[in-house]
């Protein structure tokens, strides 16, 4: 009898992903706020004024749009890895994981996976609010390319999400992912247009990896400050350094359980 | 075949603390050991190094041959371990699944859950669960894979007597169909009723190792409790086959395996008694007088 020395790896990563998207979906501090929020932000910042275009022709909405969208992905890989690792960890899911036959970076695409679709998810239905309740009219291609860029661009989110779970503990994760992801949301001027933010922080803003990483939609509207390649170094550069701080807090961690 | 655990002299520090020292210990196809010892003796690490759950100091541990991360190996083993959690989001039945995916030729999830004896809770979330039914949650998913080699921690830990008894009897039933057991235990009659095989570690050190019957022929079986009418001491005692003697109170207790040489070499020694008992010993206690004797 020949029985395969170890299971698919594939068949590992589709029971992984759908465990992920239950337990994401089944916890409302992860649905509520990856889905909802940026719609009820959207409804408080964006619709009153979804129906004026500035100066050069672009629609106000699509650019408000663009940048909730850009707030709802950052939003699904800052919260989700931050508070969803810290968490595990606190829960010591990660001892049995290590135990298990499932190789450690099957489970972590599994996670990221399961956040690209959260974030999908999160666009679609803020867009999809915002043509219906905004009345809000793009041709289907500039959404589409939105949507394509704002997931492919998320690497340094994700990575930023990871870093924070993995340097704060369980307690402490929700609020460190709140002060550093709200803030800088804010000063990327993704809430309210940089124009109408105060002097110091239009000229923080282009220091900031949410700045550069909502370019990608924008400029998707021809309202970008900057070229596509400018914004992908910005986010290269972001991305290397969460990671290498992910890394870092990760490696204390391992030392700390399983030297 | 290569032995299903084969650790050559696993020795671990943190820091200053020597939690073990030199453990060789090979567990060949088919048998069930119990690595037995007090809170605190070793075991949890033992377990993890085996698993490569954390590394030696000094010394090797190979699983099936293979260094114990490969994915080959893990593939063959299911493991409880004590400290340890699981989402609390899903099901008792979404986890066993879950976990079934991990391996290539699993148990169906019922019968795994049936192992366990949850089949009343297999639609529960595994956060509404008690402390009890948790651990047997862990205990299918050891099982659900259907390894070749289970790994169990401290098993029964938190369980409540009638849970003990069922956990048990699912042990024995899986040894009975050739799985390769190793579990921690601080309880000498689990390990009696289990094991091929006893290891019984203190402090980090292997004290002994051999079969329960000549684990149980090594600790004294017998309590004996009387009132000397005459001065005694440690002196009255000597050369006799006595351990944990206590005399306090006007009153002495001691643990023997042979009672009545004891009392006849007491009788000959001139000790007057009084209020003799000789009763059995708590397993329990005479294990620890094993442990505390090294």
């Amino acid at each position: 009898m020949t029985t395969p020395a170890a299971a698919p790896l594939l068949k590992m990563l589709l029971a992984q992903t759908r465990s992920e998207l239950l337990i994401r979906w089944r916890v409302p501090a992860f649905s509520v706020t990856n889905l909802v929020l940026p719609i009820v932000f959207f409804i408080f910042f964006g619709l009153p004024i979804a129906h004026l275009r500035s100066g050069d022709g672009v629609s106000i909405g699509a650019y408000l749009l663009a940048s909730f969208g850009a707030y709802a992905v950052g939003n699904v890989m800052v919260y989700g890895f931050g508070i969803g690792v810290a968490n595990e960890r606190g829960m010591k899911i990660d001892r049995l994981m290590r135990a298990s036959p499932l190789p450690p970076f099957v489970f972590m695409l599994a996670k990221v996976v399961t956040a690209l679709l959260f974030a999908l998810l999160a666009l679609v239905l803020l867009i999809g609010f915002g043509i219906v309740a905004g009345g809000i009219r793009e041709p289907p291609a500039v959404w589409a390319t939105i949507i394509t860029r704002l997931l492919a661009g998320s690497l340094p989110f994700i990575a930023l999400g990871f870093a924070i779970g993995y340097w704060s503990g369980p307690n402490a994760a929700p609020a460190v992912a709140n002060l550093v992801y709200l803030p800088l949301s804010f000063a990327s001027g993704l809430f309210v247009p940089l124009s109408q933010l105060p002097d110091f922080v239009q000229r923080l803003a282009p220091y900031l990896p949410s700045y550069h990483y909502a370019q990608l939609a924008w400029s998707a509207l021809g309202a970008g400050h900057e070229s596509l390649g400018e914004s992908l170094l910005w986010l290269g550069g972001y991305s290397a350094l969460f990671l290498t701080l992910a890394v870092r807090f990760y490696r204390r961690e391992e030392r700390a359980k399983f030297a | 075949m290569p032995p299903v655990v084969e650790a050559r002299g696993l020795t671990k520090r943190f820091g200053d603390v020597e939690a073990l020292t030199g453990l060789d210990l090979v567990a060949e196809p088919g048998q069930v050991t119990a690595l037995l010892g007090p809170n605190g003796a070793g075991k949890t690490t033992s377990i993890a190094l085996m698993l490569g759950l954390r590394r030696p100091t000094a010394g090797q541990a190979l699983l099936f041959g293979l260094d114990p991360d490969d994915r080959r190996a893990r593939s063959r083993c299911g493991v409880m371990l004590q400290e340890s959690g699981t989402t609390g989001m899903l099901t008792v039945r979404e986890i066993v699944n879950l976990f079934r995916a991990y391996y290539p030729s699993p148990l169906p999830a019922a019968r795994a859950i049936a192992l366990a004896g949850l089949d009343a809770r297999a639609d529960a979330r595994a956060g509404t669960l008690s402390g009890g039914e948790r651990q047997r949650l862990y205990f299918a998913l050891a099982v659900c894979g259907d390894p070749e080699a289970l790994f169990l921690d401290e098993p029964t830990v938190g369980m409540d007597v009638e849970t003990r008894r069922g956990v048990l009897e699912s042990i024995r039933a899986l040894s009975a169909t050739g799985k390769t057991i190793v579990l921690t235990t601080h309880y000498l009659e689990e390990a009696d009723q289990l094991a091929h095989r006893i290891v019984v570690i203190d402090r980090g050190v292997v004290i002994a190792d051999a079969t329960p019957r000549e684990i149980k022929s090594r600790i004294p079986s017998k309590r004996i409790n009387f009132r000397p009418e005459t001065a005694v001491g440690d002196t009255t005692f000597r050369g006799l086959p006595v351990q944990n003697l206590e005399i306090a109170d006007h009153r002495v207790h001691l643990l023997s395996n042979e009672p009545e040489v004891v009392l006849q070499a007491l009788f000959e020694r001139g000790v007057v008694l009084r209020d003799l008992e000789v009763t059995g010993a708590d397993l329990e206690e005479a294990f620890l007088s094993l442990t505390r004797r090294a």
